[in-house]
């Protein structure tokens, strides 16, 4: 495909001694594009970033991304000095960028802005919320406009508000031509993204749209007030019951995105009995 | 009979910040409240008036009918944000421990986190010691759960599997008071109550709160170009897919901000998430006023 650049991994494997963490992963990451990864802990999401961030090389399987300089990386942990203030952290890390320092300020200034931070440009980053110290993170991440920008839960234990101011900065980064790839615990995110890959114990489960997932979900679902007498295919949701059968036609409810996801789940757990 | 937990006009300060505010809050015997708000909105603070961990500034809690006493905390389960759980001890050293505490016999291990009985909890994959910190507070059969952020870090089937044991003691007769930050999670919840800047915001079903509210459906053939469009026109935009919505928004007033760029654009209901930063926005404007 030409157009714009895509970056990504394709078919890598990643083991922690006998510990396997990917296996055949692949991932496209379009410019202009967000692409959300979605999994529990173990999921192999970090795994999965750290290798697109080059902080991490698989031991099989190619990743394609753009040099260090050109790309922004938001680590599980932050990456934020608590003892410097906001705005000495991000001319920390202009200074690491190379960049002019106006154009840095400038940008800063209009990132902390729209983030709802401008006030707390001059606090230790020690001393922000959860929330408000993830968004100086992720301004950290994108402040040099980078092509590829990876943002490790970026979302993760951050109320919706400020969530929200997250997105934000996300979805400006995306606009100005940047792939964003970030992973997550949460359906509410990836249903922001553009695609969405669902990873559980280093293998891919699903790939592709919200829409594309949804229609590849095998089977069938229908929904029960009751609780069903076998609950291995059947989970709770919205106080009554879904029930996958793998081999229905005749659906009763119509799935969205978080059913597909955890018929997956279903699917997977299934195939390794 | 009383309700299991109760908040009248109940306000906390801390010198001269006022965390809660007047609030009045009902958990009634079998079923699921979820408690919502952004940080700083008293979620936390409210919790710990009803653990009895502080007391109220004004107002009255009660829980079972009497004020929060150690007698009402071996009625209650609770699951911290951090679990509570010794990172020392092995998954069955801490259930026992939690059974002497509370006088009770020690559990029987849920069957998916019995062959981690032996380990160290430290050492057990995030999912199982969340298991685990919900089997300990479940282990006395307490009337009353509260739980703060009960899911975070968890797969989407594993949450699911987490709600169906928050179902099952709510159909079993407990009252359930859980926060969250998920509209997914929000949607599991029977009654929910929005917090913001200490004061309850809003109340009711899901459906109940998010009522007529309205979004605008953006969908246009360039994203981007249609993203700095609607901002240029000091819109609020949120990406959705390879949508845009703009939430309470005039459909014209979009349009006219699109210009000649190619794209759909319709009214779809809010989503709760939508309706909540819409409460939430209300409720710091009359707080910055008052």
């Amino acid at each position: 495909m030409t157009g714009p650049a895509q970056w990504g991994a394709s078919g890598i494997f990643v083991a922690y001694g006998k510990t396997v963490a990917l296996a055949d992963v692949s991932l496209s990451a379009p410019a202009g594009q967000v692409t959300a990864v979605v999994g529990g802990d173990g999921a192999g999401k970090t795994t999965l970033l750290r290798c697109l961030a080059g902080a991490l090389a698989p031991d099989r399987g190619s990743v394609r991304r753009p040099p260090k300089e050109r790309a922004g990386y938001l680590p599980a942990s932050s990456g934020i000095y608590p003892d410097l203030t906001v705005t000495e952290n991000l001319d920390f890390r202009a200074t690491g960028y190379g960049m002019s320092r106006a154009d840095a300020r400038e940008r800063a200034a209009a990132y902390l802005d729209r983030a709802g931070l401008a006030a707390a440009a001059d606090r230790l980053a020690g001393q922000l919320s959860g929330g408000m110290r993830q968004k100086l993170a992720v301004i950290a991440a994108m402040l040099h406009q980078p092509e590829l920008l990876v943002l490790d839960e970026p979302t993760t234990g951050v109320d919706p508000v400020s969530r929200s101011g997250l997105w934000w900065l996300i979805a400006h980064a995306a606009a100005q031509g940047c792939a964003v790839v970030l992973a997550t615990t949460y359906l509410d995110d990836a249903e922001r993204a553009a695609s969405v890959l669902v990873l559980d114990a280093g293998i891919a489960l699903a790939s592709g749209t919200g829409e594309q997932i949804v229609a590849a979900m095998p089977g069938a679902l229908r929904e029960e007030t009751a609780r069903p007498a076998d609950t291995t295919r059947a989970w709770r949701r919205g106080g009554r019951w879904r029930v996958w059968d793998p081999a229905g036609d005749a659906a009763s409810v119509r799935p969205d995105l978080q059913d597909a996801v955890t018929v997956a789940a279903l699917a997977a757990a299934a195939g390794q009995r | 009979m009383s309700p299991l937990a109760q908040c009248a006009g109940v306000t906390r300060r801390f010198g001269q910040f006022t965390a809660v505010s007047d609030v009045d809050l009902v958990v009634e015997p079998g079923e699921i409240v979820g408690l919502l708000g952004a940080n700083g909105a008293g979620k936390t603070t409210l919790i710990r008036m009803l653990l009895g961990l502080i007391g109220t500034s004004e107002g009255e809690v009660r829980l079972f009918g009497e004020p929060p006493s150690r007698r009402t905390r071996g009625r209650l389960g609770y699951v911290p944000q951090g679990l509570g759980l010794y990172d020392d001890l092995t998954l069955a050293e801490n259930l026992a421990f939690t059974a002497a505490i509370f006088g009770s016999d020690p559990a029987a291990l849920p069957a998916e986190i019995r062959p981690y009985a032996k380990d160290l909890v430290g050492r057990l994959p995030l999912g199982v010691q969340r298991r685990t910190a919900f089997a300990q507070a479940l282990s006395h059969h307490p009337d009353l759960l509260i739980l703060d952020e009960p899911t975070s870090g968890v797969d989407p089937l594993g949450r699911a599997r987490l709600w169906e044991t928050i179902a099952e003691a709510a159909d079993a007769g407990a009252g359930v008071l859980v926060t969250t930050h998920y509209m997914e999670e929000a949607g599991e919840c029977g009654r929910l109550v929005i917090m913001a800047d200490g004061a309850v915001v809003a109340e009711g079903t899901a459906d109940q709160i998010v009522g007529a509210s309205q979004s605008v459906l953006v969908q246009a053939r360039s994203w981007s170009s249609a993203f700095e469009a609607l901002e240029d026109a000091g819109l609020q935009v949120a990406l959705a897919g390879r949508g845009l919505r703009i939430p309470g928004a005039d459909p014209a007033r979009v349009l006219r901000a699109l210009g000649d760029r190619p794209a759909t654009v319709r009214q779809v209901p809010a989503t709760l998430e939508e309706r909540f930063f819409e409460l939430v926005q209300q409720g710091s404007a009359t707080g910055a006023t008052a």
